[in-house]
């Protein structure tokens, strides 16, 4: 099948409510990762914080291609996923903080947040780990015949594992309802994908399992939604599972304990002049969707959003010990 | 062999002499019937002459279709990773990993997902999955064929862990495991699949963590897993004749552990063998030992004994296989040695 790179924007723009609701999720991410960030380096968190600065247009490009009752997988990079899909900033940032109001009720952290109520199972901790699940949740939309569908979103560092090969090759055969979303943020931890990730395009593996195969910017929130959009409505017509490559990158480093020594810094300022919130404001006011004055008030609006959830999550009690066997089975 | 328990009522006339394998077909069947969120997936689950290696999915491709009996290529980890995500959306998957020594293939979404999501999420999840596989040795398949795992698995939060020995008890168990919301690992033995004995007909199920008494005794606890329960009674028989009586116990459920009647045993007998085809080192017996020393130590009159799998891989020859698998005369010396060190 041939690999498409221009992906058909005319069918599915993003305008008017949808293109102002793109704009707040974007904006809600990029701020919630600053501050978790912030509370790490304060030395007000445990483990660490996976940020997916950088990467925004990706989750949200797709997910408003979805149905409220897709299923979506994420990875360690979590955060932006779960904003996206309708999760609340207050529950996870007290997930972050260990409090018995989070999420997981602390029991999980950053790399754990789940809202199962959304369809949205979870962030993971294992590169790769989403892959399955995800298959899985498309088996049971198929058995069910719900309509919905499964996004399994993971990084470039996960192209590398076994199990998406056994993923991919299972979901075609079946012609499940999945769409596959690399984020190739161009790093797994300190390795460089252009030398981690043989041949080239990892959209171009798409044609040995007969599947599209698509790369786009995954700094265009436009491009990334109407490529997603249309392999979207091809897994819900039946025809099965696809490839979507976003090329993107993550402004700060691994974790908030990265050593950033692999990577040079102009490199990064490259980077940054495609900043994916910064092109998706130019347009929104461009387009006359909102006048500039609005998107500096949405943006104070969602710092104090921000703000309250750092509050809602330190003024949380922390779990009590007697939760501590409890969960472990149904 | 003894009829498992079973709570659930049913008439006298119903029961027949069927084999494991039968039985287990049975119980897939009859939850098909029931739930139409069960589904079975695996490798050769229909194709393969009727269904199954061992014939357990015989026949129910014809029934339920192939969109429920579902053939997957070999691809243990997708087959435990993508069970494991239909279980978390409201299915109730029943996979098969052909031998249990495929399943390090597969370790990662059972070890990491399947048993790790509900905690993780806070008890927003639940994981209603089956994995069934068959383990252990005696039909010369040799070292990648042969193992019996079932340790890896009882180490691992999250997962419960089960292993009927009689026709019986694999009916009822497997009906209990399909329903309970948890992801259960069910180890069969390939070698039981032929055994025969009474199963009652219809919905009869055995709870998950109730340990049976196949044999009552009084001289000496042997605690048997999957053929050493066998075993174990025939060396009974032997050591009948002697007036040792062996007290036979099947766990059937390893995790959760039904510990309360085997100490009840120990206390009575004050003597405690652990018998099971899995290599000695690391194995499962260890932990009941453990367990019984941490409950009832003062009862016991002598050192508990690991009557297991010598520690080496399962080799193919009839005579090393033999030699390297407990047997028969080893449980009877044991229960002497230990019956003897205390007279």
């Amino acid at each position: 099948m041939a690999i498409q790179t221009q992906p058909d924007h005319h069918t599915t723009e993003l305008n008017g409510d949808r293109l102002r609701e793109a704009v707040r999720l974007m904006l809600t991410i990029r701020l919630f990762d600053e501050r978790a960030l912030a509370l790490y380096r304060a030395g007000e968190m445990r483990g660490t914080t996976h940020p997916y600065i950088g990467m925004e247009a990706v989750g949200v490009g797709v997910m408003l291609a979805l149905r409220p009752d897709d299923y979506v997988t994420s990875t360690h990079r979590g955060h932006g996923h779960t904003i996206a899909k309708g999760g609340d900033p207050k529950r996870m940032m007290a997930e972050l903080l260990g409090r018995a109001t989070g999420y997981s009720g602390g029991k999980g952290g950053s790399m754990h947040i789940a809202d199962m109520d959304k369809h949205m199972l979870g962030a993971n901790g294992i590169v790769g780990g989403g892959m399955g699940l995800a298959t899985g949740a498309a088996l049971t939309a198929k058995l069910q015949h719900t309509g919905a569908v499964a996004v399994c979103f993971f990084g470039d560092g996960a192209l590398e594992q076994g199990i998406l090969h056994e993923a991919t090759n299972l979901a075609a055969i079946w012609k499940l309802p999945v769409l596959y979303v690399c984020e190739n943020n161009q790093y797994a931890m300190s390795a460089r994908s252009d030398w981690s990730v043989a041949g080239g395009d990892p959209a171009k593996r798409a044609a040995g399992y007969g599947i599209p195969g698509v790369t786009v910017d995954g700094m265009d929130l436009f491009a990334v939604h109407a490529a997603a959009a249309d392999l979207l409505e091809r897994a819900r017509r039946g025809d099965g599972p696809s490839y979507l490559v976003c090329t993107t990158y993550r402004f700060h480093g691994h974790h908030a304990g990265d050593p950033l020594n692999y990577r040079e810094r102009e490199e990064v300022e490259r980077w940054r002049q495609q900043d994916p919130i910064e092109r998706v404001k130019g347009a929104i006011v461009e387009r006359g969707v909102m006048r500039q004055d609005e998107v500096d008030a949405l943006e104070q609006r969602i710092t104090q959003e921000i703000e309250d959830a750092v509050e809602f999550a330190k003024s949380s009690p922390e779990p009590s010990p007697d939760q501590l066997m409890t969960d472990i089975y149904a | 062999m003894a009829v498992a328990e079973a709570p659930s009522a049913t008439t006298e006339s119903s029961v027949r002499v069927i084999t494991y394998a039968e039985a287990l077909n049975e119980a897939l069947r009859e939850e098909m019937r029931r739930d139409p969120a069960v589904f079975v997936m695996g490798e050769d689950v229909a194709g393969w002459g009727g269904g199954g290696v061992f014939g357990v999915t015989k026949g129910l491709v014809e029934e339920f279709g192939a969109e429920r009996i579902r053939d997957t290529p070999i691809s243990e980890e997708a087959i435990a990773a993508v069970a494991t995500g239909a279980a978390a959306t409201g299915s109730r998957p029943v996979a098969e990993i052909m031998y249990v020594d495929f399943i390090g293939l597969a370790m990662e979404p059972i070890v990491n997902q399947a048993a790790k999501l509900r905690y993780m999420f806070g008890g927003k999840a639940k994981v209603p999955l089956v994995i069934r596989a068959q383990e252990g040795a005696g039909r010369g398949n040799a070292a990648q064929h042969s193992q019996s795992l079932e340790a890896w698995f009882c180490h691992i939060p999250g997962l419960k862990v089960v292993t009927p020995s009689t026709p019986a008890d694999a009916k009822g168990l497997l009906k209990s495991a399909i329903r309970d919301d948890n992801p259960v690992i069910f180890l069969e033995h390939k070698v039981l699949y032929f055994s025969k004995g009474p199963v009652p007909e219809g919905d009869v199920t055995v709870p998950l963590g109730v340990a049976d008494i196949k044999r009552p005794g009084r001289d000496v606890t042997v605690v048997g897993i999957h053929t050493m329960v066998g075993k174990a009674i025939t060396a009974a028989e032997q050591l009948a004749a002697e007036g040792i009586e062996l007290e036979v116990i099947d766990p059937r459920t390893l995790v959760p552990l039904d510990l309360d009647t085997i100490v009840e045993s120990v206390k009575k007998t004050g003597r405690l063998i652990v018998s099971h085809e899995a290599y000695t080192r690391g194995g499962y017996g260890a932990e009941i030992i453990t367990s019984v020393i941490d409950a009832a130590f003062d009862y016991l009159d002598a050192p508990p004994l690991r009557v297991c799998a010598r520690n080496v891989p399962v080799p193919y020859s009839a005579a090393l296989e033999q030699a390297a698998l407990p047997q028969v005369d080893d449980l009877v010396a044991a229960a002497r040695a230990l019956v003897n060190k205390e007279r």
